[in-house]
C-alpha cells in the first residue's frame, strides 16, 4: 500500500514538469478569453463614446471601429456643453465623500460600544443589527418614503444619509476587527485616568486606522452607485447625483445618447482610477462580509 | 451631576450604541410597522385610512400581474443560483492553481464590472441586446447565421439578458468570495490526499467542496436577497418600469408601481410584506438545511 503510494508520488513529480506546461497555457488561455469577454461592454462603450448618437441610434452598440464615423466631438459637448452633467458629478462626490465620512465615524463608534463593554440588553441589540442585515431595505421604500415626506425632509441629502448612517454590515465589520485589540489597552486608559470617551477617541480610534480603509471603499462605492432610494427622494435636478441624472437621459420619448454614453463612459473612470490605486482595499472591502461566513 | 453620569461606565456603552438604537428605531421599526399596518389599509390620499382587514391579502392572491412578477422574480433569482455559485466556485478553484500566470491581474479584470452603476451597466447592456442585427449581441449571433432577435421583446430572451447582466456584474465577486474561503483551507489537506492518491475532482469534491461549505452558504444567502430584490437591472434594461407583457416586472417592480405610480400605498404595502415573508421563510429553509443552526461538528 505505502509503496504503491510512493511510486505514484514519483510519477506524479516526473509527471508534473511536463504536464504543468500545458496545465499553464489552458488555464491562462482560459482567463484570457474570459477576461477578453467580461471587458467587451467597457470596449463597446468606449468605442461608442466617440460616435453621435444618430450612428447607435440606427445601427445599435457594436465593436465597429471606423474611424470615418469616431470624433471627441461627444467629449467637446461633455465638457462645454449646456448640460448639469458635472453638477450631478459633484453632488455625486460630496454626497459620497459625507457619507462615507459619517457612516464610518458613526458605526465605529456603535462597533466600539459592543466590543469593549458588557451591559444589558447588548445581546438583543446586536441580533437587531443581524435583523437589518435580512430584511431587504427595497419593503421599506414606501413607508420610508411617506416618513420623509411628513419629516419635510424630501429633496434633501440628510434623507439620503440619515437611514444609513449607522451601517449594519459596517458595524459587524469594526465589531469584528476590535475584536482583535486587547482589553488591556482600554484597562491600561483608565489605569491613566482617561475618561470612556477620551480611551475611545485617542487609543482605540487610531489603532482602528488600517479598517478604515476596506470600510470605507465598500461604503463609498455603494454610496456612489446608489440608485434607487436617491432617485425617489431627490427631485431637484440641480440636486441629482450621477446615476439619477444618466437615467433622466433616458426617457420614453426618445433618449439623449449623446452625452447619456460618454456620460457613462466617463462616470467609470474615476472609479477605475481609484481601483488601479487601491486594488488590495477594493478586495478586502468586497470580501470582508464572506471572511467569517 | 449630568457629565458624571454620562463618563460612568455603565452609561458609556449606552452612548456608544445610541445612534444605532436610534436608526434602527427610527428608520427601521418605525417604518416596518406601518407597513405592516398599511398592508391592512386602504390608504387614499388627502383622506382618512380606512381598516380592511385582510382584503389586500386576498386580492394579491388573485392579482395576475402580481403572481407573474413572483414568477419572474422567483425564476430570476433561482437562475442566478444556479448560474452565480457553481461557476464561480470553479474559477476560484482554477485561479487559486499554483501554475496560475497573472492571478492578481485577472481576479481584478474579473471583479471590475461590479464597480459599474447599475444605471450604467443597465444602459450598456440595454444597447447591446438592442433589436437592430448590428448591435452587439445579434451582430454575434450573426456569424453563425442566426437571424437577428428581438431580445428584449420575449420572455425567455428578456431573461437572457438580465441573466447575462446578472452574471457580467457578480461573476468576479462571487469568485472573489471563494477564494477567500479557499485561502482558509490548509494545504496540508490536498498533499495528504495526494498521497493517497485522490483525483484532482475527488479532492474537489471531498476537500475544497465541504470546506467551502461557510462560503457558499453565505454567498447563498445574500443571493437569495439579492435575486428576490432584484428590481433596477430590468428598469434599466426595459428603460422603465413597463416591459412588453410585463415579462420584466419583478416584485420590487410591482411595490413601485403599485406604491409610487398608482399610489395605492396599502396594496403596495402588502406586496412589501409578501417579499419579506417569502425572503425570511426561503432564507429559513436554505440555513436549516444547510445545518447552520446544528452545533459544530
Amino acid at each position: 500500500m505505502k509503496k504503491e503510494a510512493t511510486l505514484k508520488m514519483n510519477e506524479r513529480s516526473a509527471l508534473s514538469v511536463k504536464k504543468n506546461l500545458p496545465l499553464k497555457i489552458g488555464l491562462f488561455v482560459l482567463f484570457t478569453l474570459l477576461c477578453a469577454i467580461i471587458l467587451v461592454p467597457f470596449y463597446a462603450i468606449a468605442l461608442a463614446s466617440f460616435k453621435p448618437g444618430e450612428e447607435l441610434i440606427r445601427y445599435g452598440l457594436n465593436l465597429k471601429f471606423d474611424l470615418s464615423v469616431m470624433s471627441l466631438d461627444n467629449y467637446i459637448y461633455l465638457f462645454t456643453g449646456d448640460h448639469a452633467y458635472f453638477t450631478w458629478f459633484f453632488n455625486s462626490l460630496l454626497l459620497t465623500v459625507v457619507q462615507v465620512a459619517l457612516t464610518l465615524i458613526v458605526s465605529a463608534t456603535v462597533a466600539y460600544g459592543f466590543s469593549a463593554y458588557e451591559f444589558r440588553g447588548k445581546n438583543f441589540l446586536f441580533i437587531c443589527v443581524l435583523l437589518i442585515m435580512m430584511v431587504p431595505f427595497e419593503i421599506l421604500l414606501l413607508p420610508l418614503y411617506t416618513l420623509i415626506f411628513n419629516l419635510h425632509m424630501m429633496n434633501t441629502y440628510s434623507a439620503i444619509v440619515l437611514p444609513g448612517i449607522a451601517s449594519a454590515a459596517t458595524i459587524f465589520f469594526f465589531r469584528q476587527y476590535l475584536s482583535g485589540i486587547p482589553k488591556e489597552i482600554i484597562a491600561a486608559g483608565r489605569v491613566d485616568g482617561a475618561s470612556e470617551y477620551g480611551i475611545y477617541l485617542r487609543l482605540i480610534l487610531p489603532i482602528m486606522k488600517p479598517s478604515f480603509a476596506a470600510m470605507a471603499i465598500l461604503n463609498g462605492m455603494n454610496s456612489w452607485n446608489n440608485f434607487l432610494w436617491p432617485f425617489m427622494v431627490l427631485s431637484d435636478e440641480r440636486k441629482y447625483t450621477l446615476p439619477i441624472g444618466l437615467k433622466t437621459l433616458l426617457t420614453p420619448y426618445g433618449n439623449n445618447y449623446d452625452l447619456l454614453i460618454v456620460g457613462s463612459f466617463f462616470s467609470i473612470i474615476p472609479i477605475f482610477i481609484l481601483f488601479v490605486a487601491f486594488q488590495k482595499y477594493f478586495i478586502d472591502g468586497m470580501t470582508a462580509g464572506a471572511v467569517k461566513g | 451631576m449630568i457629565k458624571r453620569f454620562l463618563y460612568s461606565q455603565k452609561v458609556a456603552p449606552y452612548v456608544f450604541v445610541l445612534p444605532f438604537i436610534l436608526v434602527f428605531l427610527i428608520f427601521w421599526v418605525y417604518p416596518l410597522g406601518s407597513s405592516v399596518t398599511m398592508s391592512f389599509q386602504k390608504i387614499t390620499l388627502g383622506q382618512e385610512a380606512e381598516w380592511v382587514g385582510l382584503d389586500n391579502y386576498t386580492k394579491l392572491l388573485g392579482d395576475k400581474i402580481f403572481l407573474k412578477s413572483v414568477m419572474n422574480s422567483a425564476v430570476y433569482m433561482l437562475c442566478t443560483l444556479l448560474i452565480l455559485i457553481p461557476l464561480p466556485m470553479l474559477l476560484a478553484v482554477l485561479i487559486n492553481n499554483k501554475f496560475m500566470w497573472g492571478r492578481e491581474f485577472f481576479k481584478s479584470s474579473l471583479f471590475f464590472p461590479a464597480l459599474t452603476s447599475v444605471v450604467v451597466a443597465g444602459t450598456i447592456f440595454r444597447l447591446m441586446f438592442g433589436e437592430m442585427d448590428g448591435s452587439l449581441i445579434n451582430s454575434f449571433l450573426g456569424w453563425f447565421g442566426i437571424e437577428p432577435v428581438k431580445f428584449l421583446k420575449g420572455q425567455a430572451t428578456g431573461f437572457i439578458a438580465l441573466l447575462t447582466l446578472a452574471t457580467w456584474r457578480w461573476l468576479g465577486v462571487n469568485m472573489l468570495y471563494f477564494l477567500s474561503g479557499l485561502k482558509s483551507i490548509p494545504d496540508d489537506y490536498y498533499e495528504a490526499a495526494s498521497i493517497d492518491g485522490a483525483s484532482a475532482w475527488q479532492k474537489f469534491r471531498m476537500i475544497t467542496m465541504p470546506l467551502l461549505k461557510p462560503t457558499t452558504i453565505y454567498v447563498l444567502t445574500i443571493s437569495i436577497y439579492a435575486g428576490l430584490a432584484m428590481f433596477i437591472e430590468s428598469l434599466m434594461l426595459w428603460n422603465g418600469n413597463n416591459s412588453p407583457k410585463n415579462i420584466g416586472l419583478t416584485i420590487v417592480g410591482y411595490l413601485y408601481r403599485q406604491g409610487i405610480e398608482k399610489s395605492n400605498l396599502g396594496y403596495a404595502a402588502a406586496v412589501g410584506i409578501v417579499l419579506l415573508v417569502l425572503a425570511m421563510t426561503i432564507n429559513m429553509i436554505q440555513l436549516a438545511f444547510s445545518g447552520l443552526f446544528k452545533k459544530e461538528d
